[in-house]
């Protein structure tokens, strides 16, 4: 899977969780739960969201590795096969 | 029969508009059933009814905006159905334009209840006050919907309904005869009432008023009118307390470590079973201030701050919560953040909370200073849990740190029991593996 089928499925994701928000113009290095104003709940659903797309089971320690939409990416590259 | 009335959705409601029904005339329902969607200024509300019976007439069109206490429908009881009474034959017209005939047409349908006859919406309850209150601005008590404890009838809905009242006088002058007191609920009746809802008709004068608000600007109002009200008659008193949370949190992330990532547990979770259980320790910060007194609550229904994501804020009540285990209680918050997001609250949990948790933590708030949400008599905030040097038994250790909040009516209790309120939390957060 490609950097740019990540970045896809990651902004559904947020899409998802945060429908009203403006997720086409998150910048890659935006701190998600500012930009979107998403809080744990909705944070819990996107990673909800990811797994149900891509089987990774991301645990609460890892959750401030989490921060930015390229930190997502870079998580979950090297878990994805 | 039962008057099924446009519910009081909050202490800052005045009258929603109908925005469908969900039964017709003849329809069964069951205590709980969501039988109409109501708009308010929080929303597109399900409003649930709270007796089992058949339904007899609708009186409300969709798009009609009633007043609070409004009758919207008639309901005929199970134990009314049991003995075969000819449904009363009361001429419409009637009804609406004297009310001396629509008494004695409720006289005698009484005569044929009485004996049966369960207390209407509310159970029927009145504070001592209120009847007096009632007397003085001469309101009809039978048009008062309650919105005390169990549907009691309070003060502050005798006064809303005068002036309610005082409105629908005015509106309703030209048609109606000179002596008729224009109560509450004929104001909404429409003479076409039996004729199927479906069928458009000409407004009923209530609803004339009022200009299409936006929601923004409504439930700005909604929460200003309400928080007025706190400020301007609850002597607020603050306690806060630092928790060590470094045990809860460690036992939360093993606890989520065995868990699928769709049961994991968020803090609030928590923080709301430990609420509850430091409550029944407390039993005094539950429940509601009514016409000067203190009315505990022996439910646990804690009203949930979700903020809106267009704006605006909602405390929809998860109700029981000392009752629920964890796993009920994280499906229950689920539930509820997805509902009131989606605008799907019912209308239960827009009036049974007896206490307010509000957990601002989220945004990087350490501590939150509450505004008591009447009738209620307290609200527990958390801010967020933050790292800090921690002295204990003359160490200094790093210990994950949070700060509770208890914002108390100085009328129900003091600072002293407000104390062993937050002390009661602080044990329950230590000992999180028995919540």
């Amino acid at each position: 899977m490609n950097q740019n089928e990540l970045k896809d499925i990651i902004l559904k994701g947020l899409k998802q969780v945060a429908p009203n928000a403006n997720v086409e113009e998150l910048g890659m290095d935006e701190n998600l739960r500012d930009a979107l104003d998403i809080d744990s709940f909705d944070h819990l659903n996107f990673l909800i969201a990811i797994d149900e797309k891509l089987g990774v089971n991301i645990p609460e320690k890892d959750y401030g590795k989490l921060n930015t939409v390229a930190e997502v990416i870079n998580y979950l590259n090297v878990r994805v096969a | 029969m039962t008057d099924f009335r446009m519910p009081s959705l909050g202490a800052d409601m005045e009258d929603g508009t109908l925005v469908l029904w969900k039964i017709k005339p003849g329809d069964r329902v069951k205590r709980g059933d969501i039988i109409a969607e109501v708009e308010t200024a929080k929303g597109v509300i399900e409003i649930e009814v709270f007796l089992d019976g058949l339904v007899d007439e609708i009186f409300v069109t969709p798009g009609s905006t009633v007043p609070v206490g409004a009758v919207m429908a008639r309901i005929c009881t199970d134990e009314e159905l049991v003995i075969p009474v000819t449904p009363r034959r009361v001429d419409m017209e009637k009804l609406i334009h004297g009310s001396e005939t629509a008494q004695a047409a409720t006289a005698a349908t009484q005569q044929l209840e009485a004996p049966l006859k369960s207390s209407p919406t509310g159970g029927g309850r009145i504070s001592p006050l209120a009847r007096k209150v009632a007397a003085d601005l001469g309101v009809d008590l039978s048009t008062v919907m309650g919105t005390g404890p169990g549907g009691a009838i309070v003060r502050a809905d005798i006064e809303r309904a005068a002036q309610v009242k005082k409105a629908a006088e005015v509106k309703a002058e030209a048609p109606k005869p000179p002596e008729k007191p224009a109560s509450v609920p004929e104001a909404v009746i429409q003479p076409e009432a039996k004729a199927p809802v479906e069928a458009s008709k000409p407004a009923p004068p209530a609803e004339e008023r009022k200009p299409a608000v936006d929601f923004q600007t409504a439930m700005r109002q909604a929460i200003a009118a309400a928080m007025s009200r706190s400020n301007r008659d609850i002597p607020h008193y603050y306690l806060e307390t630092h928790i060590d949370m470094s045990k809860a949190l460690h036992w939360l992330e093993e606890e989520n470590l065995k868990r699928s990532i769709k049961e994991r547990l968020l803090l609030a979770v928590v923080l709301l079973k430990a609420t509850a259980k430091a409550l029944i320790e407390v039993p005094e910060l539950n429940g509601y201030w009514v016409d000067d007194h203190l009315q505990t609550s022996e439910a646990i229904n804690i009203g949930f701050a979700i903020s809106l994501r267009q704006g605006g804020l909602v405390t929809p009540a998860i109700h029981h919560v000392d009752l629920k285990s964890l796993d009920e209680l994280r499906e229950a918050v689920n539930d509820l953040i997805t509902r009131t997001r989606a605008g799907h609250l019912r209308s239960s949990e827009m009036t049974d909370a007896t206490i307010t948790l509000t957990s601002l933590g989220d945004r990087g708030v350490e501590k939150v200073f509450g505004v008591i949400y009447p009738p209620q008599v307290a609200l527990v905030g958390f801010g967020k849990v933050i790292e800090q040097a921690w002295v204990e038994n003359g160490m200094i250790g790093i210990r994950q740190v949070l700060v509770a909040s208890l914002a108390g009516d100085h009328r129900a209790t003091d600072g002293h029991r407000g104390a062993i309120f937050l002390e009661a939390l602080n044990r329950h957060l230590q000992e999180v593996e028995k919540l």
